[in-house]
């Protein structure tokens, strides 16, 4: 951060208000009241979130958050590879989460990666005498067929909670009985507000069943650490990793994308967690921090300004090999980012985007966007808290728009009037924008690209950006006739 | 410290290649067949999805209609983002957001401020409400909630709000499409038939059918026909639409009034007796005219019956334009024929779907080895059992009914296969199996425009046989020794 606040040409607080008005004028009035607080110009140097978050979700507004179940299962369980995740419940839940989320893994899927739609299956007998006896019998099958499955999790969807099944107990009985770790968790879809929920359970499952399992076979090293909140979205963990390797680091444990279990228990022996994203995995870092004096640093590594700083500050907490390494790693880089720069920029410079997005990246891709001469004009968070929007608010120009739970009404509102060059948001936005004519890039999924991370990363991020932005089919949506 | 299942601590052992190696040849084997057959409780990759899936699919399929999920909200995102990457289109829906309290004191003020809300923001002339898991559990009153919702004022009294009842933990999303379109259909109708009027329509159903190509391929044979018709759950708009600068929120859809008038029609046809169901059965008691249910029109003889039948029921000829059609496919089969006969099939899906696969295999000479169904019935196995009776290419083909695709990847892993039809889901087996997948099914997530293709009629056939035999011939050009490679195929 240069410290100075940015500013958008045209877009004032009282501009930005009264869009939020006009987009509220639509609704009834408890509607509206509800909805208000979630939506503000932004006040760079307030020090405040300047809008409500982690509220319930307003019924009947058309919003994009998913549920505890998709945070438990899709985002933190999901994506660790040796382990088995049981989406336990009816066959939906875990039928729409298959593989959609991007986070890729190595191994052998089905032999050594379990990325595949294991349930209960729940009937209307499971509802009425309870699941707890199936439970068991699947628990032992998935041992008996994927017997390299290092563990299981467990992830209830609504009905589990609903008749009152007690995995818990099942999970205790039948990790003594398969000695293997078998993980409850009691993510139903309809407790708390939205996915967050999700992360902070299977955050807190991961303190009471994991952690402190298992311990690496080699000594520990003074540059051991542990990469947190990477979910290896289109190979974005396989773009860090070598980074902070080429740095001179040890990642031991990578939470959760292509995460081990094994390495994720034996994570309390690490020097130092690096995190990303914040949201998800914020409470672990701190138990670990209480626990076992683990500090940790969140870091961002998207764009070539933003991984330089971030390297910067992670050198800071080592010995002078460490902090020459990284110097020599940004020397390396940035020249080769240069070029994606001078590549790119040209093409983009002072192109307008606005985001919705989840976890991180409505902040923390920012300065990627800045780094291609771009200037983000609104920013908003499925699910985020207010700590979230305090990290927000600095990074956004003054008086840009900052939207929280948006509904896709509000979206529509707010691209009408601020008419973006680009949106990043989710596949349930993608073809609403990009029918109005819009260039759009799913900033979930990376939109079947990726990675976006590190250095690797950013040539992948520019040429998408610039793909979206520039391509001819754009100019074809308006009919000569 | 924290290990709250009482194990030892291990050490850090990862997964060896060795191990890896050993245990990729045991899953290949009849051994672990056996031993993945004999599973009671869990089950792996199925190939359905749950019924309120459906049930928005169906809501799509009418005019100014939002779908409305009264449940989690995280339910609704999963939905929507399935049809949204499916098709590649928006899928506008709405839920009412039930939490925890909902659990305790029932979901009628979420649904009431959701109606609210949903109705003032996006302006539907219907609101189609289905329910997820959680309401069906705690056992909420839909029909008392939207009549309290209409008393209190939260919705105009005379606004339209089918209802159903779509439980996750029963059938599968074609029952949830029947449930809804039922729920539609009952409420647009109600108190619309006259005795005596007669629209001149046909009432056309496509069933859970996700390929918009298929709804213009039917579309063009009434056309053809020069029959009138009401194509219910008309889904080939909202799903298809033109981009020229402007996001519609409706973009198509059965018109409301002319729903509500095809209780007056003068046939009634669907093509899906397994995902219209209900609604058939309902249909048959209250509509007038004649009723028919016959399977989907894929392959020769299933749509030489569907031209025939619409003949008879309109008294009209089948036009020459169409016996024209019929001769291009057949000759595009002959043509053809040789690079499918004899290949064996694995195929899975939808009932309705399956019929049809089965059915267009035998008619090339192939053989529809291994046929499974994720939720089957012993109708469909029985109707399965008969078209593979009757033709010698099915004399040795297995029926598979409620097994998954691990049980599916067993079967291709010992008894091997030359291809595979299904959905995007199948392609782990493919790649497993070093064979081609054809995405005939739902969902198509990583291939783009294939839903647009039509896979109904005789263009369905000519598009089935050349996606198939050109296949064939590009992994004999790709695989081929040099001195095999040649111009002729």
């Amino acid at each position: 951060m240069s410290g100075l606040v940015k500013k958008v040409d045209g877009i004032t607080r009282e501009s930005t208000q009264a869009m939020i008005d006009k987009a509220l004028e639509a609704y009834p009035e408890k509607g509206r009241n509800k909805r208000a607080p979630h939506l503000a110009p932004n006040e760079p140097e307030s020090g405040s979130a300047c809008v409500k978050s982690n509220r319930k979700t307003v019924p009947g507004v058309m919003s994009a958050r998913g549920c505890a179940y998709a945070g438990a299962k899709g985002v933190v369980w999901g994506p660790i590879r040796d382990m088995a995740h049981i989406s336990h419940g009816p066959v939906g839940c875990g039928w729409y989460s298959w593989g959609t989320r991007r986070n890729l893994m190595s191994g052998v899927n089905g032999v050594s990666n379990f990325a595949m739609q294991m349930t209960s299956d729940f009937q209307e007998k499971d509802i009425v005498y309870g699941g707890d006896k199936k439970l068991a019998t699947l628990l032992k099958e998935t041992k008996e067929l994927f017997p390299l499955a290092k563990g299981i999790s467990v992830l209830s969807e609504c009905p589990v909670g609903l008749i009152g099944d007690d995995i818990n107990a099942v999970a205790k009985k039948m990790s003594v009985e398969l000695d293997m770790p078998i993980i409850p968790c009691n993510c139903e879809g309809f407790r708390g507000v939205s996915q967050s929920l999700g992360h902070h359970i299977s955050n807190d499952t991961i303190r009471d069943y994991i952690i402190e399992t298992r311990e690496f076979a080699e000594p520990a090293g003074p540059y051991d650490i542990a990469l947190i909140g990477d979910y290896n979205i289109g190979g974005d963990v396989w773009s860090v990793k070598p980074l902070l390797e080429e740095c001179g680091l040890n990642v031991k444990a990578t939470w959760t994308g292509d995460g081990e279990m094994e390495r994720i228990a034996a994570t309390h022996q690490v020097k130092l967690n690096i995190i990303h994203c914040y949201r998800s995995m914020n409470y672990m870092a701190r138990v670990m921090e209480e626990k076992y004096n683990i500090p940790w640093l969140e870091l961002n590594f998207f764009g070539p300004t933003k991984i330089r700083a971030s390297l910067r500050t992670l050198a800071e907490r080592f010995d002078d090999t460490i902090k020459a390494k990284v110097e020599a790693v940004i020397a390396k880089y940035d020249a080769i980012m240069q070029k994606v720069i001078d590549e790119y920029r040209p093409r983009l410079e002072g192109k307008k985007v606005m985001l919705y997005v989840g976890g991180l990246r409505p902040r923390h891709t920012v300065g990627a966007y800045e780094d291609l001469g771009m200037v983000v004009v609104g920013s908003g968070y499925e699910f985020a808290h207010t700590d979230d929007y305090e990290r927000t608010t600095p990074e956004m120009p003054e008086a840009t728009v900052l939207y929280d739970d948006a509904s896709e009404w509000e979206l529509e509102q707010f691209v009408h009037e601020l008419k973006p060059d680009l949106v990043g948001s989710g596949i349930k936005e993608k073809y609403v924008f990009q029918k109005m004519g819009i260039p759009f890039r799913q900033m979930h999924s990376w939109d079947y690209s990726g990675p976006y991370h590190a250095y690797n990363g950013f040539p992948v991020f520019a040429r998408d950006v610039d793909l979206a932005i520039n391509s001819p089919t754009w100019k074809l949506v308006k009919s000569p006739f | 410290m924290a290990n709250d299942l009482g194990l030892a601590v291990k050490p850090v052992t990862g997964i060896s290649v060795e191990d890896e190696k050993r245990v990729y040849e045991w899953i290949n084997s009849e051994d672990y067949k056996l031993k993945n057959f004999a599973r009671q409780a869990l089950v792996v990759n199925p190939a359905h999805a749950c019924q309120p899936l459906g049930a928005e699919l169906a809501a799509h399929g009418f005019a100014e209609t939002l779908p409305f999920v009264h449940g989690s909200q995280g339910c609704a995102s999963y939905y929507r983002s399935t049809l949204n990457r499916h098709f590649r289109e928006p899928a506008p829906a709405v839920s009412d957001a039930m939490t925890e309290d909902g659990a305790v004191f029932g979901g009628q003020n979420n649904l009431h401020e959701g109606l609210e809300n949903a109705y003032a923001l996006y302006k539907p002339k219907m609101i189609a409400v289905f329910t997820s898991c959680m309401p069906e559990v705690i056992g909420d009153d839909l029909t008392a909630f939207i009549g309290n919702a209409r008393q209190k004022g939260h919705i105009p009294k005379d606004f339209l709000i089918p209802y159903a009842n779509t439980p996750s933990f029963s059938g599968s999303h074609i029952h949830g499409y029947d449930s809804m379109l039922m729920s539609i259909l009952q409420t647009l109708t109600e108190n619309k038939a006259v005795e005596g009027r007669c629209t001149g329509k046909l009432n056309f159903i496509a069933g859970f059918d996700a390929n918009t190509g298929n709804y213009r391929e039917y579309k063009r044979f009434f056309k053809e026909f020069g029959i009138p018709y009401t194509f219910l759950a008309d889904i080939s708009e909202t799903f298809d639409s033109p981009n020229d600068g402007t996001y519609r929120i409706y973009p198509g859809g059965t018109d409301l009034g002319e729903a509500a008038d095809s209780i007056n029609g003068k046939a009634t046809l669907t093509v899906a007796p397994f995902a219209t169901s209900k609604t058939f059965v309902w249909m048959k008691e209250q509509y007038a005219g004649e009723h028919v249910s016959m399977p989907m029109p894929i392959g020769i003889a299933k749509t030489d019956a569907f031209l025939m039948k619409l003949g008879e029921l309109f008294d009209k000829p089948v036009p020459k334009s169409l016996k024209a059609e019929r001769g291009r496919a057949v000759d595009a089969m002959t043509d053809a024929q040789q690079y499918m006969h004899g290949r064996k099939f694995a195929v899975y899906g939808d009932s309705d779907y399956l019929l049809g696969y089965v059915s267009f295999l035998l008619e090339m000479g192939a053989v529809p080895h291994h046929i499974l169904c994720s939720k089957g019935s012993k109708k469909l196995e029985r109707e399965l059992h008969a078209l593979l009776q009757a033709s010698p290419f099915g004399q040795k083909s297995e029926i598979y009914m409620n097994r998954d695709l691990w049980h599916l990847r067993s079967l291709v892993m010992t008894d091997p296969v030359d291809a595979i039809i299904g959905d995007t889901h199948g392609k782990f087996i493919a790649r497993d199996a070093k064979i081609p997948l054809f995405r005939f099914g739902f969902p198509i997530f990583d291939r783009v425009n294939l839903h647009r293709r039509p896979l109904v009629g005789y263009q369905g056939v000519i598009n089935m046989v050349s996606e198939i035999c050109n296949k064939f011939i590009d992994i004999k050009d790709e695989t081929c020794e040099d001195r095999f490679f040649e111009i002729m195929r």
